[in-house]
């Protein structure tokens, strides 16, 4: 009885593991609002199963550098420039978690689930590297203005958070002509709106704001009153991505001259390496003559400034200071910082310089609804397909049967709970490889049982029976599977997303199949056999 | 207690020759298919554009095949795909490959205008769009064709460690038997090939083969058991006494597989025709070109288990272990020696 109960101790915390895993939680999304057009963040609460771009709906591009007007000599650059554009680019995408990934070697793949409007998202992709150097505000104008842009946004009626929850109070207890004045007075009080949520970073004109009120601050400096309170000469531009200052997240924005000193045309060549002296990392970049000329003499009125590198409006990096005049050969130092950061900043400067003109060699597109369609249709075929098998089982094996249901139970659970723990993608032949591996998934009782009978057949005792019919069976099983593993694993190789996902899925399965038709149904017998000692037949 | 084929003893060895000339005469039907219609690739492998879109009301199909007419879009198949309102229209590149990457796109342009025409901008919505350059295609073509072969060697290398090299070849021998005819399969039914049913001929190629090797296992089991029984004898007992668990999970594979044909939408169906009919041909061939072959092969190149396979290919000889008595003694202790077909 020990055994039988180490046995179920096992299955049962297999059990718990598989529903923690596949227990519904929520996950951030990110929607494009229908009115404004700018992103939010929303929380949906699903089952953590990824789902393929076929099934939920979305977008699959694959692009190539365009050598139709000239050949481009080095692709593989080309295409590691155009995934760091792209990548600064994730924020204007309606999805999540969008896959930006280089195949091979001069290929990319831009997966988009949920983003609807295809030629949007062509546009967005293939929209041309644009970058500019500027000057940062260094004379705090931007920041001299912020009393006027909070007095701009409270007069629009915006309320800050934290004055949010007094004015709800005076508006409860308050009657409708005093409210007004009351307002007034509370809010003369409170900190303005902008300002409350800025804090003052390291250099003129950069500005940190926790990262979850990033999306509410960009909507609030995007309202035409607060453009319009804006000092001249001055625009913002976030930087590329969030960084962590302490325990909290922080995304930056910089207050930038809207005067750029210099494009990415005029830049010729930027490399990163490790500086042989100072052991630093460095970026050395030439500029064109025109450049150059053009460089020297703005550098020259600006030492001392910190100077932003903005690729597709995005500050990339920490603004480096302006130590001396430059002219055609200059460099970025990076001190102590990693030679990976180099070569990104490296790659950011190529991007700008030389745009790799992309063109879209595969596109696929499926609609939220098709998508929608193909999981109702899918999961209709499971239900049948499991049900027939049932019958089948349990009208041929009987109590056996049973048992063997209870264990394709767990079979279902433990494939679903294996997807959603290795973050696999289900797609829609993966749906068709999971009902179809219900079929199979069942043969390994097949074996087992019709063991069992012959056992049975050649008078071996009930519990000699079950012990041999499970031993004898095994060879087969074993040599069966792995060679279903081996074209599983070869279609996953050579497959591309669907077929992939239909590789996983078998594979998935075939697991915890030989996990519940082996191992559960054999605990199963076994309590069967301890609970009815007396038994002379097996119902088989 | 339902016990189906329990204790059969079906002579299946006997009916091989029947069973070579029906296949046979299937693969020359399929092979005449395959040599006058070819395959239909689908755009993933020829490149192209593919455009499935949803209409509001129905429209007069005519109507739409006038408008891409006039879009210039002469080449390209129209049809409904499951339902009267939804329609498939794909433009393969093929004749057409001058397009290039660029033009792929621009088809799929020219077929949202050709309905904004003849059903009306904003009474139809795309529901799916997929345009593949020709490089794309080819690639996918040499992937698919690399994944067939690589499963072969695979598969190979594995029997060769698991068997001994007569069984592996035999086995493999069944295996392209399935290959075989599911493509005149494909071909016959006219199903479009893209890579979800290239997927399932190789999902079909690992069924088969699980088939086969259940039987080779009761076969090396047999051999090691019955000494005195000679290799046709083995093979047609380990074939009745696997075949209550053949019967089984091929019904409840079928079981899927139907279900999945009937229910689970169009876009999955040809992966479900292929899967249905791979389950039939695999058990065929795990009985009728697999064990068979095997015999062959014994007899051609004799190893320690091609007992009695030199002799069986004598016509006098070719009979024996079904109409004579049992060839072990009263007092083998074998319960299970062949009985007369009944």
């Amino acid at each position: 009885m020990g055994k039988i109960r180490q046995r179920l101790y096992f299955i049962g915390a297999l059990i718990v593991v598989s529903i923690i895993s596949l227990v519904p939680r929520n996950t951030k999304q990110r929607i494009r609002d229908v009115t404004t057009g700018a992103m939010k963040d929303t929380t949906v609460r699903r089952v953590p199963i990824n789902l393929g771009l076929d099934l939920q709906g979305g977008i699959h591009l694959a692009l190539e550098v365009d050598q139709s007007k000239g050949p481009v000599p080095d692709c593989a650059d080309a295409i590691q420039r155009a995934e760091r554009v792209v990548r600064t680019r994730m924020d204007e995408f309606g999805t999540k978690e969008p896959v930006v990934q280089i195949q091979g070697r001069c290929r990319l793949i831009v997966e988009l689930a949920g983003e609807r409007d295809p030629a949007r998202a062509r546009g967005i992709i293939q929209r041309t590297a644009f970058l500019e150097f500027r000057i940062t505000d260094m004379k705090s104008l931007f920041k001299d203005a912020l009393p006027q842009i909070d007095a701009a946004l409270r007069k629009a009626g915006v309320k800050s958070r934290g004055a949010a929850a007094p004015s709800a109070v005076a508006q409860l207890f308050g009657g409708d002509t005093s409210k007004a004045a009351r307002d007034s007075a509370a809010d003369a009080n409170t900190p303005g709106v902008l300002s409350s949520l800025l804090f003052q970073g390291q250099l003129p004109g950069e500005f940190l704001v926790p990262e979850e009120q990033w999306t509410l601050v960009d909507s609030l400096v995007n309202r035409p009153d607060v453009r319009a309170a804006m000092p001249r000469g001055i625009e913002l531009r976030w930087g590329s991505q969030s960084e962590s200052r302490g325990a909290r997240a922080y995304r930056a924005l910089y207050a930038v001259e809207s005067r750029p000193i210099i494009t990415g045309e005029e830049l010729v060549k930027a490399t990163a390496r490790r500086d042989p002296v100072t052991n630093q990392s460095i970026v050395p970049f030439q500029l064109s003559h025109r450049g150059a000329r053009k460089f020297s003499d703005e550098t020259a009125r600006h030492i001392n400034d910190y100077m932003a590198i903005i690729l597709d409006g995005r500050v990339q990096g920490q603004p480096p200071v302006i130590r001396s005049q430059i002219g055609a050969n200059g460099q970025i130092e990076l001190g102590a910082k990693p030679l990976q950061e180099a070569s990104d900043l490296a790659l950011v400067l190529r991007a700008g310089a030389l745009p790799a003109p992309l063109t879209i060699v595969d596109e696929r597109s499926i609609s939220a609804t098709l998508g929608a369609d193909s999981i109702h249709d899918g999961v209709l075929a499971g239900v049948v397909g499991v049900v027939l098998v049932i019958v089948i089982m349990i009208g041929y094996y009987r109590m056996a049967g049973v048992l063997a249901v209870a264990a394709l139970t767990l079979y279902c659970l433990f494939t679903l709970a294996g997807l959603a723990a290795f973050g696999f993608t289900l797609t829609l032949p993966g749906l068709a490889g999971f009902v179809l591996s219900i079929g199979i998934a069942v043969d390994a009782n097949v074996l087992i049982f019709e063991r069992i009978r012959e056992e049975l057949v050649h008078g071996k005792s009930l519990r000699l029976a079950v012990d041999d019919g499970f031993l004898h069976a095994m060879n087969a099983i074993v040599d069966s599977n792995v060679s279903t593993v081996l074209t599983a694993l070869i279609l996953y190789a050579v497959g591309t997303g669907p077929v992939q996902g239909f590789a996983i899925t078998l594979i998935i399965g075939i697991a915890a199949s030989m996990i519940s038709a082996i191992f559960v149904v054999k605990t199963l017998f076994l309590l069967w056999l301890y609970r009815r000692p007396d038994m002379v037949t097996l119902s088989i | 207690m339902i016990r189906l084929f329990a204790n059969a003893n079906y002579d299946f060895i006997k009916w091989r020759r029947w069973a070579f000339s029906l296949t046979g005469a299937i693969m020359l039907v399929g092979v005449i298919f395959l040599a006058t219609r070819g395959l239909n690739y689908s755009i993933e492998f020829t490149g192209g554009t593919l455009v499935q879109v949803e209409v509001a009301h129905q429209v007069p199909i005519a109507n739409i095949r006038t408008a891409l007419d006039n879009a210039g879009l002469q080449g390209a198949e129209m049809s409904n795909f499951g339902s009267d309102t939804s329609y498939v229209v794909r433009a393969r590149l093929g004749h057409e490959a001058s397009q290039g990457e660029a033009g792929t796109q621009a088809v799929a342009d020219a077929v949202a205008r050709a309905f904004d025409q003849s059903v009306g901008a904003g009474r139809y919505r795309i529901e799916r769009r997929e345009a593949v350059g020709p490089k794309v295609g080819q690639e996918l073509q040499g992937k698919a064709l690399m994944a067939i072969l690589l499963s072969f060697v695979v598969t190979l290398i594995y029997l060769a460690f698991r068997f001994e090299w007569r069984f592996g070849l035999a086995a493999v021998v069944a295996t392209a038997h399935d290959v075989v005819a599911t493509i005149a399969f494909i071909s016959v039914m006219h199903l479009e090939v893209s890579l979800v049913v290239v997927g399932a001929v190789l999902t079909v190629v690992g069924y088969s083969l699980n088939d086969t090797i259940i039987i080779f296992d009761r076969v090396r089991e047999n051999l090691r058991k019955y000494r005195r029984q000679n290799l046709y004898e083995i093979l047609n007992l380990s074939i009745n006494e696997t075949l209550p668990r053949s019967v089984l999970t091929h019904g409840t594979t079928i079981a899927t597989t139907l279900s999945l044909l009937v229910l689970a939408g169009e876009v999955i169906r040809p992966f479900a025709w292929v899967m249905s009919f791979g389950i039939f041909t695999g058990t065929f061939s795990s009985i009728y070109i697999a064990a068979p072959v095997l015999l062959w092969i014994e007899k051609r190149w004799p190893g320690e288990d091609a007992r009695g396979a030199r002799t069986f290919g004598s016509r006098a000889a070719a009979t024996p272990s079904v109409s004579a008595p049992p060839a072990t003694p009263p007092s083998s202790p074998s319960p299970r020696t062949p009985q007369p077909a009944r």
